[in-house]
């Protein structure tokens, strides 16, 4: 019985590792071909004051001037060593952005994850129930127009509605301004997160709620529910009996997939709230050439991915009794 | 008596009963209908949208001006029509380059033998493991900015799903009796592959495209409000949508509540058309 | 005494034809059936005549797109919808065709209990289980572990446990091997000494003989005989529909010879007896009056011209 999960994850470890390595050879590359020079990213709109000689000394310092082979060496052994390079923009380790980055984001997004998986499900299962009734197309209709809305609209609504005409909640940032970091509370760091965990989750609950409506409606129209049904069952009985167990596993596959939708959502929420997660600091890495952090968020994010869906897996193999062993009688 | 009533296929009162296809070809007929709309609007107002005008700057909605005009006089909604056709524009390129790059690996994968379909199969995965949006961001980064990056993105990313779809189609095909039976009788591979699987296969590539577009669509405009995409000389929905963020807290609503529902609309007219046809070819769901 | 009737039964589906026009097609037409306390029934004919509608008809399951009508009683009293809510799994039972009706994930012991009525279903499943020889391993197991006959047996005990009046059992046996058939329909035929009437739908005529009291022949989407199964003997004089003796004649056993061309689609409509195009004994008037349901000796017959 251990063997199993210890080969589980043997395998997912081995799977990981040679992921993150291809993926970084590819980045690199694709970076070492982009026309941003990133000397003048970095220096930005000084760059004609900037003389020759200090535009070689800053060549040297972040090692640009060598060939991209030997470049992708140096980081990458760098990179064995835990050290991910140092960031051109915020002047501190990558790997320290990232934590203090991702701790902020963190909470945004599981919260939102949680929030929108729980009221995607029941509405999905409800719709299901009640399908074609009134609610059950109030349901649909909802999340159909949701899903083809940008996330960073519903963003921009939100902050209208709530921070510049109602006023409740403040307009950006993670962190009240000009408030000293000792003196900032949890409740200021709630209020400053609640408007872009809102949008997240706004946008969440929609392909969630259709998708397990699908699914239910696959199940209450499949010829076990019939039987059960010609064996007297009914009604909320039936459905929580049989429904449930049946779509429990796609509904879990989907919620742990869902990490690479919402990290995509995370870094537009971000961007129209300022609030100080990894989204905003891609987008900052991306716009400003800052290649280091670009790749070590690039690894980040491959790493947050692959572990959702590793968690999908795992979670699969438990509840599913056929992937569990035991063959024919 | 025991009897159970044809089920009244249609929710308004009218005295006609439609089924739900004919329900189906008249929704999709009025999406087609707007975006025919938006296409000719936006060839018609290209000089409005650029115009400018100091009198009549920060106008809220009004009978002249339906979407207002913004802080340089320029009426909104000329402007969100060219905005939506650029958008468009990119996210058909961006679409249909994407289902190309998904038919020509799809089948690669299929029909080159077991290790093109290993190496192809870890690509998909490859690019399954990264979010979208960063992926995008990378490949913007890459291409420095622009149109360039933005259609490249979109195409990027987006070609993978089909790609499985098409592959596992052509594979059940070629295992297919009726293909193997033409291919014993002597049919040569072209006439087997015209024949019998790209009629297949243009259904799925049809509704692929239609499903796409609108995702393409949103992630164009997502990458440009993010200032990675289109210039701000050109007047995507992204940029104003981006730009209008600096005059919310002054009240000036119409620049962002307008245009957003503009792009909404049509991103779900296009999705709804996707829909439909889906519906219709699916054989498991047609008969509903 | 009847137990269960059911009289101008008609289930027709709405389909589409072409892109977006529909059509209904008739599959069941005008039925006739009765069955009593204690008696076992078949339902004998080719395979896809609609046979097993009949079935989700009685007990009320058929599919969103389909239309009703005619009547059902049980007991004499008229069934509709809600009655035969209330009905299913405990006074009328249904043993489903396929292993797919078990629920994947849940274990059979379980999925069994649920039907059973009474203090102890645990005791009664078991009970159950010993009498059809299954090991008692087998109630912790999920359906993909069964095996054929396994998941056949399960099924039928699903009816079984319930005490139900009535069974109806949908091609229990097919795909059974020849021991296993006797033996399941053996165990159904005990259920009915003890009082229960059960409906057996089958297309093995043989097996469907041995054990029935009365057989009923379906034909097109309607019942064409009813006949005492003594009645199938010999060359199959005592029979009264053109289709029962050509049946009985086609039989390996007996002369195996077919009868020539193939069902009527259920699309063709058509005025006269649906039989009429094989029919040796075809006048005019098959061709222009569809016959009645009438008594005939001691069975019933849908016919012009039997005697």
């Amino acid at each position: 019985m251990q063997l199993r999960w210890i080969r589980f994850l043997v395998m997912k470890v081995l799977r990981l590792a040679s992921l993150l390595i291809a993926v970084s050879v590819i980045s690199f590359w694709l970076v070492s071909l982009s026309p941003v020079d990133p000397i003048q990213a970095y220096i930005g709109a000084d760059m004609l004051r900037v003389g020759t000689e200090q535009r070689q000394a800053i060549a040297s310092y972040w090692g640009l001037d060598l060939p991209p082979m030997e470049r992708f060496i140096r980081w990458a052994a760098a990179l064995l060593h835990g050290d991910l390079g140092t960031s051109m923009i915020y002047r501190q380790p990558v790997a320290e952005v990232i934590h203090e980055r991702f701790s902020n984001s963190f909470w945004l997004m599981a919260s939102s994850w949680i929030l929108s998986g729980i009221i995607g499900f029941v509405s999905g299962v409800i719709a299901a129930m009640k399908k074609d009734t009134w609610v059950d197309k109030m349901i649909t209709w909802y999340c159909y127009t949701l899903v083809s809305t940008p996330t960073f609209w519903i963003g921009l609504m939100l902050l209208i509605i709530f921070s510049v005409w109602l006023g409740w909640l403040p307009v950006g940032l993670g962190v009240p301004a000009g408030v000293l970091a000792e003196q900032v509370t949890i409740e200021d760091r709630l209020r400053h997160m609640v408007l872009p965990m809102l949008t997240l989750s706004i946008v969440g609950i929609a392909p969630i709620a259709l998708h397990t409506r699908q699914k239910l409606i696959d199940v209450l129209t499949s010829e076990y529910v019939r039987f059960a049904i010609a064996r007297g069952e009914q009604g909320l009985g039936l459905v929580l009996r049989h429904g449930l167990r049946n779509i429990a596993l796609p509904a879990i596959s989907l919620q742990f997939a869902s990490f690479s939708e919402l990290f995509g959502g995370a870094v537009l929420a971000e961007q129209v709230f300022s609030y100080p997660g990894l989204g905003q600091a891609t987008v900052e890495a991306g716009l400003r050439g800052d290649v280091p952090l670009l790749l070590g968020l690039v690894l980040f994010s491959t790493l947050f991915v692959f572990i959702g869906n590793g968690l999908a897996d795992f979670l699969y193999q438990i509840v599913d009794p056929r992937l569990r062993g035991g063959g024919k009688a | 008596m025991m009897e159970r009533k044809i089920k009244r296929f249609t929710k308004w009162k009218f005295p006609i009963y439609l089924n739900r296809r004919q329900r189906a070809l008249l929704s999709v007929f009025f999406a087609v209908c707007l975006l025919v709309a938006v296409g000719i609007g936006g060839t018609l107002l290209e000089s409005r949208a650029i115009s400018t005008s100091l009198t009549e700057r920060n106008v809220p909605p009004s009978f002249e001006h339906p979407f207002g005009t913004d802080w340089l006089g320029r009426d909104m909604f000329a402007r969100t029509i060219s905005g939506l056709v650029l958008s468009i524009q990119v996210g058909l390129i961006g679409a249909a380059s994407s289902v190309l790059i998904a038919l020509s690996l799809g089948l690669a994968a299929a029909t080159w033998g077991r290790t093109a379909d290993r190496i192809i199969s870890w690509l998909i995965d490859l690019f399954l493991s990264l979010p979208h949006l960063v992926t995008m961001i990378l490949i913007a980064f890459v291409s420095g900015g622009g149109m360039k990056g933005v259609v490249l993105g979109v195409a990027l990313t987006h070609w993978t799903s089909l790609a499985r779809v098409i592959r596992a189609e052509v594979l059940q095909l070629k295992s297919a009796e009726f293909v193997q039976v033409s291919r014993r009788l002597g049919k040569s591979r072209w006439w087997v592959a015209s024949r019998h699987i790209f009629p297949h296969l243009i259904p799925q590539l049809l509704v692929g495209l239609l499903l796409l577009f609108p995702h393409a669509i949103l992630h164009e405009a997502s990458i440009t409000f993010l200032g990675l995409g289109l210039s701000p000389h050109q007047p995507a929905i992204g940029i104003i949508l981006s730009e209008s963020m600096r005059y919310l807290s002054t009240g000036m609503w119409w620049l962002t509540v307008l245009p957003g529902l503009a792009l909404l609309t049509v991103v779900r007219a296009f999705d709804r058309i996707g829909d439909h046809l889906h519906l219709m070819l699916d054989p498991h769901r047609s008969q509903e | 005494m009847a137990i269960l009737e059911v009289e101008n039964l008609s289930v027709s589906f709405l389909r589409y034809t072409g892109m977006f026009k529909q059509q209904t097609i008739r599959v069941i037409e005008d039925l006739h059936l009765s069955i009593n306390k204690g008696e076992m029934m078949a339902v004998v004919g080719a395979s896809g005549s609609g046979k097993s509608l009949l079935a989700h008809a009685i007990l009320g399951i058929l599919p969103e797109n389909a239309q009703m009508s005619g009547m059902i009683r049980y007991c004499g009293e008229t069934l509709d919808p809600v009655k035969q809510a209330a009905l299913r799994g405990r006074e009328i039972a249904f043993v489903p065709q396929s292993v797919n009706s078990l629920d994947p994930l849940m274990r059979v012991g379980a999925q069994v209990r649920m039907t059973a009525k009474g203090k102890d279903p645990i005791a009664k499943q078991r009970e159950v289980f010993q009498r059809y020889r299954l090991p008692e391993n087998v109630e912790r197991m999920y359906p993909f572990q069964l095996s054929g006959g396994m998941a056949r047996k399960v099924l039928l005990a699903t009816a079984t446990v319930s005490d139900a009046q009535v069974i109806v059992a949908d091609e229990p046996t097919s795909g059974m091997h020849a021991d296993d058939v006797k033996e399941a329909l053996q165990q159904l035929k005990k259920l009915t000494n003890q009082g229960c009437a059960v409906l057996l739908i089958t297309h093995d005529v043989e097996a469907a003989l041995e054990t029935a009291h009365r057989v009923a022949v379906f034909f097109a989407g309607t019942i064409v005989e009813i006949a005492p199964s003594a009645d199938f003997s010999g060359d199959g004089e005592r029979l009264r529909h053109p289709y029962s003796r050509a049946l009985w004649s086609a039989l390996p056993q007996n002369k195996f010879m077919p009868i020539s061309g193939v069902q009527p689609h259920p699309n063709e409509v058509r005025e006269g007896c649906l039989f009429a195009e094989h029919c040796p004994l075809t006048t005019i008037d098959c061709k222009n009056k569809r016959p009645e349901m009438r008594e005939l000796r001691e069975g019933m017959v849908r016919c012009h011209h039997a005697t």
